[in-house]
């Protein structure tokens, strides 16, 4: 794993990979470096035959309390284009392993943005989520406001975002943004479990279900169901669904390979 | 420090004197500001393990100062003072005692119910004067009195507005004791030094699911138990607990 300077990466037992966002004396705050370091590790991660699911988390005090505000403050509209400021974030959606993010403290602004790049998301009981981007006279920009509406729907994302309040673990989770709500000792640990519980899965069939997902979320039901179709013949060239199918046959657990 | 309240910590437990007696401890826009500071700083300090709140002079707290403020919003009084104090009442993962040393009226009575216990003086009493000039209980008295009481009395209670000594609000389960006025301090003292020695981790999750028990189902609460024992076999307390059982010791508890 390459070395690091705002993120701490590595891979744990039992195929789990643990990242830690790691700028603690800003709250986690997100800069472009941050984010290229986080893109760098996810793309090794994913092609690692060892890891079978990622889990992302900063530290209690905060997930992250936001993007950070001094890099770009003084940059104009054309410096950001010429930037492509936003490539790297655009990339965290191509991976294609499980994200489990393990959310403690604050998770503002681009720190609630990169956990909307989790696939599933665990929070403490007092986690705050929120996009104040309105308070400093801009918007989210990496995904925020796309995201939140798909999540809880137009009218209650705009109220959010509008307002630019924080949102309590227990509304986010009552608003369908996040999966569960837990004990702020036990979130990384409880987030670390339900990866654990992933990565004994086929990882084809998680892989495959991932992008079907997403797919599922931008199209209609029928080119959905297309898209899943093909995704589920797909799954029959692997040596997964024959050991898979085998294994049920003669009522024993299956020991899949990712292949 | 404060200009309303007096903040002092002695003995592992925090002091939080409201302090305007000429005025029976009134509630002000002040007071609010600094309750919320005053709780905060318990909360976050390690070497505090128990907090009381108390009024100096003859009330407790005889609730909103009336008198000042013309035409204000009720509303944003609550929003913006009340609410955030008894919010941060709750949220402090330690037991906080209401010392009720005197009458205790309206919000001041509203205070005293989001404690998380009530040790009256035998001069004490307890007063739900909001319907006396037209109002609701406020400041969490509607959740926590019929939780406290039952529904049937707190009705009573909300509605008909009567003074309750504090003997009768020990007979149906308002307070947890009723002592002397002219030992007071100390028994309340001791009671709060007891408090601070015991497993403050474990008082903490006690409080933070049994709150959270009133909005939730079965599966829920039996979820978050496994959460909280799991959380609280982690701590030196914990050890510490058995260790002491084995060697047929009394515990040490460090709140660790």
């Amino acid at each position: 794993m390459s070395k690091f300077t705002t993120i701490t990466a590595k891979v744990e037992e039992d195929g789990i990979a643990l990242i830690e966002l790691n700028r603690p004396k800003v709250l986690n705050a997100i800069n472009r470096s941050m984010v290229s370091e986080l893109l760098s590790a996810f793309e090794q991660f994913d092609r690692d035959g060892r890891v079978k699911a990622i889990v992302l988390t900063g530290n209690n005090r905060a997930f992250a309390a936001g993007a950070d505000i001094d890099e770009m403050m003084n940059d104009d509209a054309i410096t950001l284009e010429l930037l492509n400021q936003f490539k790297d974030w655009d990339q965290l959606h191509t991976i294609k392993k499980p994200i489990i993010g393990a959310v403690s403290g604050y998770c503002f602004g681009g720190g609630f943005e990169l956990a909307l790049c989790c696939d599933i998301l665990f929070a403490s009981e007092k986690a705050q989520f929120g996009f104040p981007e309105i308070k400093l006279g801009v918007m989210p920009g990496a995904g925020g406001t796309v995201k939140l509406t798909k999540l809880m729907g137009q009218k209650k994302a705009l109220e959010w975002l509008w307002l630019g309040e924080p949102m309590s673990a227990k509304e986010a989770h009552q608003h369908g943004v996040i999966n569960r709500v837990v004990a702020p000792e036990l979130v990384l640990e409880e987030a670390v479990k339900f990866a654990r519980t992933i990565a004994s899965k086929a990882p084809l069939s998680l892989r495959l279900i991932k992008e079907t997902v997403y797919k599922a979320v931008d199209d209609s039901v029928l080119d959905g169901m297309q898209f899943e179709r093909k995704n589920f013949y797909l799954l029959f060239s692997s040596e997964d669904q024959k050991e898979g199918m085998k294994a049920f046959a003669e009522k024993r657990r299956a020991n899949f390979k990712g292949k | 420090m404060f200009e309303t309240i007096m903040y002092e910590t002695r003995a592992g437990v925090a002091w939080i004197t409201l302090n305007r007696p000429e005025k029976l401890n009134a509630f002000t826009s002040v007071m609010h500001k600094e309750m919320l500071s005053a709780l905060k700083m318990a909360g976050k300090d390690e070497e505090v393990r128990a907090v009381v709140i108390t009024g100096a002079g003859r009330a407790f707290c005889s609730g909103q100062d009336l008198g000042g403020s013309e035409n204000p919003d009720y509303g944003e009084v609550l929003r913006q003072g009340y609410n955030p104090m008894v919010q941060a009442l709750v949220s402090i993962e330690k037991p906080v005692i209401a010392a009720v040393n005197g009458v205790a009226a309206g919000a001041g009575m509203s205070l005293a119910l989001a404690c998380d216990f009530r040790v009256a003086s035998d001069k004490a009493s307890f007063i739900e004067a909001f319907i006396h000039v037209g109002l609701v209980p406020d400041s969490g008295n509607l959740y926590f009195l019929p939780r406290l009481v039952g529904h049937a009395k707190a009705m009573e209670l909300a509605v008909l507005g009567e003074k309750v000594t504090a003997e009768q609000a020990k007979e149906f389960g308002l307070v947890t004791k009723v002592v002397s006025d002219a030992t007071f301090v100390q028994e309340v003292e001791t009671f709060a030094v007891r408090l601070a020695n015991m497993p403050t981790k474990a008082i903490g999750l006690i409080k933070r699911y049994m709150n959270k028990s009133w909005e939730s189902d079965l599966t829920e609460v039996l979820e978050y138990e496994a959460l909280a024992q799991k959380t609280a076999g982690g701590t030196v307390d914990h050890k510490e607990g058995v260790t002491a059982f084995m060697e047929k010791r009394k515990p040490v508890f460090t709140g660790k």
